[in-house]
C-alpha cells in the first residue's frame, strides 16, 4: 500500500491494481428480497471509456451508487482509484467526479457562483481556482454566459456545466449515469467529443447510457439485466462472439406480415422490424437464407435475396436478452 | 479547515438573499408580526358597548347611567324603556353589557334600603364578560360609598371617619397593564422558532426534492459541514429577527427593556439548538418541501398553545403543564418577558436556561444522528 500523502497529491495516481482504476468482484447488492446487482465483476482500464448499458431498472444506477461511495454493497468487494468501496468510501469521493441523469447544480445561482461552489467543496488550491473555472467555462462554452442564472440555460449548456463541476478537482475518473438523456442529438454528440477529450487525457470514464448509438462509442461495454451482468467485451468483440445466433436482413413490402410467416420456419429465432425490413434471427444462416427465400416466394412476396449481415448492438442486445428470459423462464416455474 | 464550511454558508446565504419570498419571511414577517401584536390584537377591555334599560329616570339613576360613561370602560350606545328589548340588543350583539334599572331606584336609596342594579353581560367571551363584570362591581360601590358619605354630610354636616379599607392597587413591570407589553415581545420567541425550525428544514428537503442532495452526497462534503451550512444561515436569521423585534418593541411601541441584551443574545443561542434540532429532524422525515412545512406548522401550533403565549400555564390541567416542560418555547417566552418587562437575568432565569440547555442537548444531537442515515 502507498503511503496516504502520495494518494493526495497526485490525481491521476492509481495505486493497488496500476492498470485497472475499478475493480469489482462479485458485487451484490440486495434491498430486503429483491437483488438489485447480482455478483458483478468487472475491471475498467486506466484512461478506458467504459460502457454500463442496459434497461431501466436493470441495476446501472445501484451499482454505480456503490462505486461512488454512496451505496454499502450487500457483498462481494471492490475498489476505485485505489480505494476500498466499503472501507474507503470517505476517499473514493475526492478521487471521483459524478455527474447523474438529473440536472443537480442550483438553478437559483449563476454559473459562477456553482463553479465557486463545487471549487469550495472540494478544497481546490487558491492558485488553482481562476485557472480551473476558466477551464470548465470555456470547455461548456459558456463565456457569454458566466453570470446568467443556471435555471436559464439551455439542456445542452447546463448538461456541459454539470460535467465542468463534476471535473473541476481533476479526478481521475468520472462516472457519468445516464449524462445524455433528454438532450438532443447535436448536444449530446458534442457532449461526446468532450468526453472523448477527457479519455485521450488519461481520464477514466465510466459511463450508463440506454442509447445504442452511444454504447458504439465506447471502448468496452457491459450488458447488465436483471441485475446481472450478461456479457462483456470491446463493441466488435460483442457484436461477433457473443451471439449465438446468426443475422439475416430481409428487405421485402409488408414487412409485418413478412414476420409472422418467417418466424413459422425452422431453425428461426425470431424476427423483429428494423428500418424498412425485417431482422431475423436465425441459428445458421446459410440455412435460413434459402428457406426464406423460397417461403417468401410462395406466399407471393416480392423480395430481393436475404443477406446475412454482422449484428448491431441492439441485435446483440437483444438476443442477449431473451436467452436469458429463456433461461431464467423454466427456472423460476421451477422455484414456485 | 473551513473552507467547505465557508462554501456553505455563501452558497446559503446568496440563495436566501437572492429569492424574494425568503427575504420578505426574513425581514418583512416578524415586522408584520409586532404590528399585528401591537396594533390589532388587544386583550385590554374598553369602551364596551352598553345598553341602558332605565326605568326608574330618576336623578339618580341618570347619575348612575353616567358614572358608567365617564368612567371610559363603558359606551352607552342605547338607551331603552322596555325590558323586552334587551335581549334582542344582545342577541344581535348591539350591545355587550346591559345595565338595568328598576322602577323604585331613587326611591329605595332615599328610604335607606338596598336599591337593586342589573347587569347583563354577553358571556360568549367569558374573559371580556369577566373583566366587564369586574368594572361594574367597582363602579357600583364607588358609587354607594358616595351615598354613604353625602347621608353623612346631609345628617351631621361633617364628615366623620369610617373605618373603609381603601385598596392602592400597583401593578409592577407593566405599570399600565397594557397587552402589548405583554405580547409583542414574545412574537419574538415565535418567529425564532418559524424562521430556524420551518426555514431550515425545508431548505434542506429542498436539496432532495430539486436533486442537488444526490450531487452533494458523492462530493467528500463532511457531515457537519453540511450540517452547519444549512443551519448557520437560519441562525443568523434568527438573531437579526431578534434584533428588529426588540428594536420595533422598544422605540416604536415603547415597551419598556429592563434587561442585559447580551443575556437575551445568549437566550436566544440556546433556544436555536432545540429549534434548529426540530428543523434538522424534520428534514430527515419530510421528503418535499410541503411535508417539512405541514410538520412545521403541526409542531409550532401546539407549541405556540402550550408555551403561555396567549393562556397561562397554570391554568392547564396538570398533565399538560408537565408536558409544557418539552415545549423549548415555554422557557424561551418567560426569558424574554423576564428580560424585557422585569429586567431579571440568569440570577433568576437559570431554570429556563437548564431547561433550553437540556432540550437542546438531547435534541439536536439525536436529529444529527438521524441525519446520516436519510444522506446515504
Amino acid at each position: 500500500m502507498c503511503s496516504q500523502k502520495n494518494r493526495e497529491h497526485s490525481p491521476y495516481f492509481s495505486h493497488g491494481d496500476l492498470d485497472n482504476t475499478v475493480t469489482l468482484k462479485e458485487l451484490v447488492k440486495r434491498f430486503g428480497d429483491f437483488t438489485a446487482v447480482n455478483r458483478i465483476s468487472l475491471d475498467v482500464k486506466k484512461g478506458e471509456i467504459f460502457g454500463f448499458l442496459g434497461p431501466n431498472g436493470a441495476g446501472k444506477s445501484t451499482t454505480i451508487r456503490m462505486l461512488c461511495g454512496i451505496l454499502r454493497p450487500s457483498g462481494g468487494s471492490g475498489t476505485v482509484a485505489g480505494f476500498d468501496i466499503v472501507t474507503d468510501a470517505e476517499q473514493i469521493k475526492e478521487h471521483i467526479g459524478y455527474m447523474s441523469q438529473k440536472f443537480s447544480l442550483y438553478e437559483d445561482l449563476t454559473v459562477e457562483e456553482n463553479i465557486d461552489f463545487y471549487s469550495g467543496i472540494y478544497k481546490i488550491p487558491a492558485e488553482k481556482k481562476q485557472p480551473r473555472k476558466e477551464w470548465v467555462i470555456a470547455m461548456a462554452g459558456l463565456a457569454e454566459h458566466r453570470a446568467s442564472l443556471t435555471a436559464t440555460l439551455s439542456g445542452g449548456w447546463k448538461q456541459r456545466l454539470a460535467l465542468g463541476c463534476a471535473i473541476l478537482h481533476e479526478p481521475p475518473i468520472i462516472f457519468l449515469d445516464e449524462p445524455t438523456s433528454g438532450v438532443d442529438p447535436i448536444s449530446r454528440r458534442n457532449f461526446w467529443d468532450l468526453i472523448y477529450r477527457l479519455a485521450a487525457d488519461g481520464i477514466t470514464v465510466f459511463v450508463t447510457t440506454h442509447y445504442m448509438d452511444e454504447a458504439e462509442y465506447c471502448d468496452r461495454l457491459g450488458f447488465i439485466y436483471r441485475g446481472e451482468l450478461i456479457a462483456l467485451g470491446t463493441p466488435e468483440e460483442l457484436k461477433t462472439r457473443h451471439m449465438a445466433e446468426e443475422i439475416v436482413e430481409v428487405l421485402c413490402e409488408r414487412p409485418q406480415d413478412a414476420m409472422e410467416i418467417i418466424e413459422e420456419l425452422p431453425g428461426i429465432r425470431h424476427a423483429a422490424l428494423f428500418g424498412r425490413g425485417l431482422h431475423v434471427v436465425a441459428e445458421r444462416a446459410v440455412e435460413a437464407i434459402p428457406a426464406i427465400t423460397a417461403r417468401l416466394a410462395t406466399a407471393g412476396f416480392q423480395a430481393p435475396q436475404p443477406e446475412r449481415i454482422v449484428p448491431s448492438l441492439e441485435d446483440v442486445f437483444v438476443s442477449l436478452i431473451e436467452t436469458k428470459d429463456r433461461e431464467a423462464a423454466p427456472q423460476q416455474e421451477f422455484e414456485r | 479547515m473551513f473552507e467547505r464550511l465557508k462554501t456553505m454558508l455563501v452558497k446559503e446565504f446568496t440563495q436566501l438573499l437572492r429569492d424574494p419570498k425568503m427575504r420578505f419571511i426574513t425581514f418583512g414577517v416578524p415586522v408584520f408580526q409586532i404590528l399585528i401584536f401591537g396594533y390589532a390584537v388587544n386583550t385590554d377591555v374598553k369602551h364596551i358597548a352598553t345598553a341602558v334599560c332605565d326605568l326608574d329616570n330618576s336623578v339618580r339613576s341618570r347619575e348612575l347611567a353616567d358614572r358608567l360613561q365617564q368612567s371610559g370602560y363603558f359606551d352607552i350606545v342605547r338607551r331603552v324603556g322596555d325590558q323586552r328589548e334587551v335581549r334582542e340588543i344582545i342577541d344581535r350583539g348591539q350591545a355587550k353589557a346591559v345595565v338595568q334599572i328598576n322602577h323604585g331606584f331613587e326611591d329605595a336609596i332615599r328610604g335607606g334600603k338596598r336599591a337593586p342594579l342589573q347587569i347583563i353581560v354577553d358571556g360568549t367571551d367569558p374573559n371580556t364578560a369577566r373583566i366587564v363584570l369586574a368594572y361594574a362591581v367597582t363602579i357600583a360601590g364607588r358609587f354607594s360609598d358616595q351615598i354613604l358619605v353625602e347621608r353623612q354630610i346631609r345628617s351631621s354636616g361633617i364628615i366623620r371617619p369610617t373605618g373603609m379599607v381603601e385598596l392602592e392597587s400597583r401593578a409592577w413591570f407593566n405599570e399600565n397593564l397594557e397587552s402589548r407589553n405583554y405580547y409583542v415581545p414574545g412574537v419574538m420567541a415565535q418567529m425564532v422558532l418559524i424562521v430556524t425550525m420551518m426555514l431550515s428544514s425545508m431548505s434542506v428537503v429542498r436539496e432532495k426534492e430539486i436533486g442537488t442532495m444526490e450531487q452533494i452526497v458523492v462530493t467528500p462534503i463532511r457531515r457537519w459541514e453540511f450540517i452547519l451550512g444549512k443551519t448557520v444561515p437560519f441562525a443568523v436569521i434568527g438573531y437579526i429577527n431578534v434584533a428588529i423585534v426588540t428594536l420595533v418593541a422598544a422605540f416604536w411601541f415603547d415597551i419598556p427593556f429592563r434587561g442585559n441584551l447580551i443575556f437575551l443574545f445568549v437566550a436566544t443561542g440556546l433556544y436555536l439548538l432545540s429549534t434548529l434540532g426540530f428543523g434538522l429532524f424534520i428534514s430527515t422525515v419530510s421528503r418535499t418541501q410541503q411535508q417539512a412545512m405541514m410538520s412545521s406548522f403541526m409542531f409550532t401550533f401546539p407549541a405556540m398553545l402550550l408555551s403561555g403565549f396567549a393562556f397561562p400555564i397554570s391554568n392547564m390541567p396538570q398533565p399538560v403543564q408537565y408536558a409544557t416542560y418539552l415545549n423549548p418555547l415555554r422557557y424561551y417566552l418567560y426569558i424574554i418577558r423576564g428580560v424585557f418587562l422585569k429586567g431579571v437575568g440568569a440570577a433568576v432565569l437559570w431554570p429556563e436556561l437548564v431547561g433550553l440547555l437540556v432540550l437542546g442537548a438531547i435534541i439536536l444531537p439525536f436529529a444529527v444522528r438521524r441525519f446520516r442515515k436519510t444522506l446515504a
